[in-house]
C-alpha cells in the first residue's frame, strides 16, 4: 500500500467520524441524529483499522453499533410520539452546556499537550490478537478485572431501578 | 478452483506490472473481481434458494409448488424477479424519505460484505482477516439497523411493529449465537476462518461442542427470523413485519438480503461446526456447499413443522434458557481445555 492511500484514509476516516458526530449534534430529528451517530462509530472502526487494532476496530462494530446504538434507536422510538416522524430535539440551558464544553475541551487539550506518548511499538506481525489476550491476563489483569466489576455493578444498578418501578 | 483463482491473480498482477500501474491497482482490480463473484454467487443462490423454498414448503404440505416454468418450476423465480423488476416503485407519503430510501441498501450491504471471510474452499476465500469470525458477527449486526430504519421510516404501524420485534428479537438472539461460537473459537486457539477449518482436519468441531451446536442452530434461526421465530413477520398480526410499505425492487433488497442471510448463517454453522470445506474425494468447494445446504434444509424443516412461539416465550427462551446453557458450554469448554 502506497503512504498518501493511508494518510488519506486516514483523513478521510476522521473526517467521516467528526462529520457524524456534528450530525448528532445539529439533526433536530431524534431519528437522524441516531443514524449520524452509527456513521461516526464506522468510522471510528476504520480508524482503528488503520492503525493496526483490528480486534477493536470488530468489537467497536460490535458493541458500538450493534448494541449501543441499536439501543439508541430504540429508545427514540419508544418515546411518546412513536410514529409522529417529527421527533425532535430542543436547545436547552444553551449557556452552561456552552461553557462546560469549553471546559472539557479545555481539560482533554491540556492533558493532550501535556501527555508524552510513547512512540508505538512495532506492529506484532505474526497475530496481535494473542498477544493483545496474553497482555489482557497478565499485565493488565487488574484494570480488566476492575473494569468488569464496575459493568457488574452498573448492570445491578441497573436491575434495581428497573425493578423499583415495578413494586410501586 | 484454488489453481484457478491463482492463475487470474498471476495474469493480472502481470498486466498491471506490464503496464507500469503502481501497486495498488492490483488490489483494486482484486476487490472489483471479489465483488463481481460474490455478487454473482448471491444473486444465483438467492434464485436457487427461493425456489427451494417453496418445492420444500409445498412437498411438506403435500403440494406441488411450482411447476409451469421450466422444469419442476426451476425458472419461476427467474420470471418472479423480472416481474418484481418492472413493478411501481411507490412511497408512502407520510415516510421518512431519505431512511426510507437507504434502508434496504443497509440491509443488504452486510450481507454480501460478509461473504468476504467465508473459506468456500481450499484457498478460496477473499481475505482471511485474522479476526474472521468477530467480522462476521460484527457486520451483520447491521441489519438490525437496517430493519429498525426501515420499519421507523415507512411511517405505518406494522412496519414500526415489525420493527420493533425484530430488534429486540435480534439482539436478544445475537448474545447466544456469539457466545456458542466462543467454544469452537477457544479449540481452534484463532478467529481465521481458515484457521478454524485447519483445525478440524481430523474432527469436526460438532462432536467436541454438540450443545454449542444446537445452540448456535437456534440462534441462527431466531437471527434469520424464520418460524417458530419468525414474529417481527407474523402474517396474521402484521401482514408482512418492517417491510409492509416497500415494493418493487427496494422491497427485493429486503428479500434478498433475508435468503443470503439464510444461506451466510448456515455456511458459518458448516464451517465452524461441520469441518468447512473438508471432505474425502469431492473438491472442496462441493463438501461446502452440501454442508451448507445441509443447514439450510435443517431451517427449512423447522420453518415449515413448528408453531411460532409467542413474544414473551420467545424473549424467556433466549434469556433464560440459552444464554445459561451457552455459557455452561463456554465454562465447560474453558476447564476441558485448562485441565486436558
Amino acid at each position: 500500500m502506497t503512504d498518501w492511500i493511508y494518510v488519506g484514509s486516514f483523513y478521510a476516516a476522521a473526517a467521516v467520524a467528526l462529520l457524524g458526530a456534528f450530525g448528532v449534534l445539529f439533526l433536530r430529528n431524534l431519528f437522524h441524529a441516531g443514524l449520524s451517530l452509527i456513521l461516526s462509530f464506522f468510522a471510528v472502526a476504520a480508524l482503528f483499522v488503520l492503525l493496526g487494532a483490528e480486534f477493536l476496530a470488530g468489537v467497536q462494530v460490535l458493541i458500538y453499533v450493534g448494541a449501543i446504538a441499536v439501543l439508541i434507536l430504540f429508545a427514540v422510538m419508544l418515546t411518546q410520539r412513536l410514529t409522529s416522524r417529527h421527533i425532535k430535539t430542543y436547545t436547552r440551558a444553551l449557556v452552561p452546556a456552552v461553557l462546560v464544553a469549553l471546559g472539557l475541551a479545555g481539560v482533554a487539550a491540556l492533558v493532550m499537550l501535556k501527555l508524552r506518548l510513547p512512540a508505538a511499538a512495532a506492529l506484532p506481525a505474526a497475530s496481535p490478537l494473542d498477544e493483545l489476550a496474553e497482555l489482557l491476563l497478565s499485565t493488565y489483569l487488574l484494570p480488566f478485572e476492575v473494569i468488569s466489576l464496575l459493568l457488574l455493578g452498573a448492570l445491578v444498578g441497573a436491575i434495581v431501578l428497573a425493578r423499583k418501578e415495578e413494586r410501586r | 478452483m484454488k489453481r484457478l483463482l491463482e492463475i487470474l491473480g498471476d495474469w493480472w498482477a502481470g498486466l498491471v506490472g506490464s503496464a507500469g500501474l503502481p501497486s495498488w491497482v492490483t488490489v483494486l482490480g482484486e476487490m472489483v473481481f471479489a465483488a463481481i463473484l460474490i455478487g454473482a454467487f448471491i444473486a444465483v443462490l438467492v434464485l436457487f434458494l427461493i425456489w427451494l423454498t417453496r418445492k420444500v414448503s409445498a412437498h411438506i404440505q403435500l403440494r406441488f409448488g411450482p411447476m409451469r416454468v421450466g422444469w419442476h418450476g426451476a425458472v419461476q423465480t427467474v420470471a418472479d424477479a423480472f416481474k418484481l423488476l418492472q413493478k411501481e416503485d411507490t412511497t408512502p407519503r407520510v415516510c421518512d424519505r431519505p431512511v426510507f430510501n437507504v434502508a434496504p441498501f443497509l440491509a443488504f450491504a452486510p450481507t454480501v460484505v460478509a461473504f468476504v471471510v467465508i473459506p468456500f474452499g481450499d484457498g478460496v476465500i477473499v481475505r482471511d482477516l485474522n479476526i474472521g469470525v468477530l467480522f462476521l458477527f460484527a457486520i451483520t449486526t447491521i441489519n438490525v439497523i437496517a430493519i429498525i430504519s426501515g420499519g421507523w421510516a415507512s411511517g405505518s404501524k406494522y412496519s414500526l411493529l415489525g420493527g420493533f420485534r425484530s430488534a429486540a428479537q435480534l439482539v436478544s438472539y445475537e448474545v447466544p449465537l456469539v457466545l456458542s461460537a466462543l467454544g469452537v473459537i477457544m479449540l481452534a486457539g484463532s478467529m481465521k476462518m481458515g484457521a478454524i477449518v485447519e483445525a478440524q482436519s481430523r474432527v469436526w468441531f460438532v462432536a467436541y461442542q454438540p450443545l454449542a451446536f444446537a445452540v448456535y442452530v437456534i440462534a441462527a434461526t431466531a437471527e434469520v427470523n424464520r418460524t417458530p421465530f419468525d414474529i417481527p413477520e407474523a402474517e396474521q398480526e402484521l401482514v408482512a413485519g418492517y417491510n409492509v410499505e416497500y415494493s418493487g425492487m427496494k422491497f427485493a433488497m429486503f428479500f434478498l438480503a433475508e435468503f443470503a442471510n439464510m444461506f451466510l448463517v448456515s455456511a458459518i454453522a458448516a464451517t465452524l461446526f461441520l469441518g468447512g470445506w473438508r471432505g474425502p474425494w469431492l473438491p472442496g468447494e462441493l463438501w461446502f456447499l452440501i454442508k451448507s445446504f445441509a443447514i439450510v434444509l435443517l431451517l427449512m424443516f423447522f420453518r415449515w413443522t413448528y408453531p411460532r412461539l409467542r413474544v414473551d416465550q420467545l424473549m424467556s427462551f433466549a434469556w433464560k434458557f440459552l444464554l445459561p446453557l451457552a455459557f455452561v458450554n463456554l465454562l465447560a469448554t474453558g476447564l476441558i481445555i485448562a485441565l486436558g
